[in-house]
């Protein structure tokens, strides 16, 4: 059953997208950032990546995983090295779950 | 934003598509089981769909999902999509000077077409903005292409996702797909020791603080990485001052 009162969270939602992604850009008075912060920033985007990353891999629900026999572990490092060797993403997705599926489906890893 | 044709007629519009493209089919695994999580955990096929078209964040989304279901008041739901999507508030931050040249608007919709992967390979190409006219044009372009490879997988994705919730079961975990996408991109990133140091802490910063609500333990981990590496970066070397 679609409710209206969804409908209208969704659309505030997409909202909230507009502003979160443009927060900093969307006054245009003239400010800018110390050196400093500058530099920073380019730490940035690795560190983003590498939390949502991560925890993805080596957890469940944020508990560490305390076994070995976890097929996102082997896919992740599959993928890894897959791109290591010919430098290419679509490679390491194919790597990946070429390692993942298997195990995850074959063993029930 | 792909809709201008005056930016799809730029080469570095196309440079976009194809440096974008090889990331297309993770991003529509990842988009494909965001579609059916939507379906399953209980939203209208309605509402799947137009969240897929109009939300653009799968975290926020799916951080949302049990929110919405469960009735939770508006503010609570719109809050929890702000803070899942704080760490788009620093890369705004980053992408400033890149586009604070143009109209409102434009600047609006960049800003919102521009997620993870698009900033990442934005910075990856352009580790600077543009100083000139020419140069702004081709870094718009340059974005305008990956974004539309980018949001053309996600949407359509989800919305294959949304009609064919009840045929995919999530036990085969194809969403795993999106997160070796961001494992490639996270190597291609990977170019100096301190990044490499920025990702290590990142991660582990993330794991560490997940307890945290509305995942605010990615913010965590990029305020500890960006501030650590900050430090172990090694002064400006002084011009001869020894000497």
């Amino acid at each position: 059953m679609t409710d209206p009162w969804t409908l209208v969270i969704i659309v505030a939602l997409a909202g909230v997208t507009v502003v979160a992604r443009s927060f900093f850009f969307i006054s245009s008075k003239a400010w800018s950032l110390p050196r400093w912060a500058e530099r920073g920033l380019q730490y940035a985007p690795i560190a983003a990546l590498a939390a949502v990353v991560v925890p993805e891999v080596i957890t469940t629900q944020g508990q560490l995983i305390g076994t070995l026999q976890d097929a996102r572990v082997f896919g992740a490092a599959a993928g890894a090295a897959a791109f290591y060797w010919r430098r290419n993403v679509l490679l390491t997705i194919v790597a990946g779950m070429a390692v993942y599926l298997p195990l995850r489906i074959g063993l029930g890893w | 934003m792909f809709l201008l044709r005056q930016l799809r007629r730029h080469p570095e519009f196309w440079n976009g598509v194809r440096q974008m493209s090889p990331q297309s089919p993770g991003i529509a695994a990842w988009g494909l089981m965001t579609g059916v999580a939507m379906v399953k955990s209980g939203l209208s096929v309605t509402e799947s769909a137009l969240m897929s078209v109009l939300v653009f964040a799968g975290s926020s989304q799916l951080a949302s999902l049990p929110l919405i279901v469960a009735g939770a008041p508006a503010w609570v739901i719109l809050a929890t999509g702000f803070c899942v999507n704080l760490r788009f508030v620093v890369f705004s931050l980053h992408l400033r000077p890149y586009l604070l040249h143009l109209p409102l608007w434009r600047r609006l919709a960049n800003g919102y077409l521009t997620a993870d992967l698009s900033y990442a390979l934005l910075i990856h190409r352009y580790p600077h903005p543009a100083q000139d006219d020419e140069g702004r044009l081709a870094q718009e372009a340059f974005l305008a292409g990956n974004c539309a490879i980018n949001w053309g997988s996600w949407v359509g994705a989800s919305l294959v996702g949304v009609a064919l919730a009840h045929f995919i079961p999530t036990s085969w975990g194809l969403g795993f797909a999106g997160i070796l996408c961001l494992v490639g991109i996270l190597c291609s990133l990977a170019t100096t020791r301190l990044k490499i140091v920025a990702a290590a802490v990142g991660g582990a910063a993330a794991v560490a603080a997940y307890a945290l609500p509305l995942k605010l333990n990615i913010v965590v981990a990029i305020a500890v990485a960006v501030i650590l590496c900050l430090v172990l970066e090694r002064p400006a070397p002084l011009k001869e001052e020894a000497a």
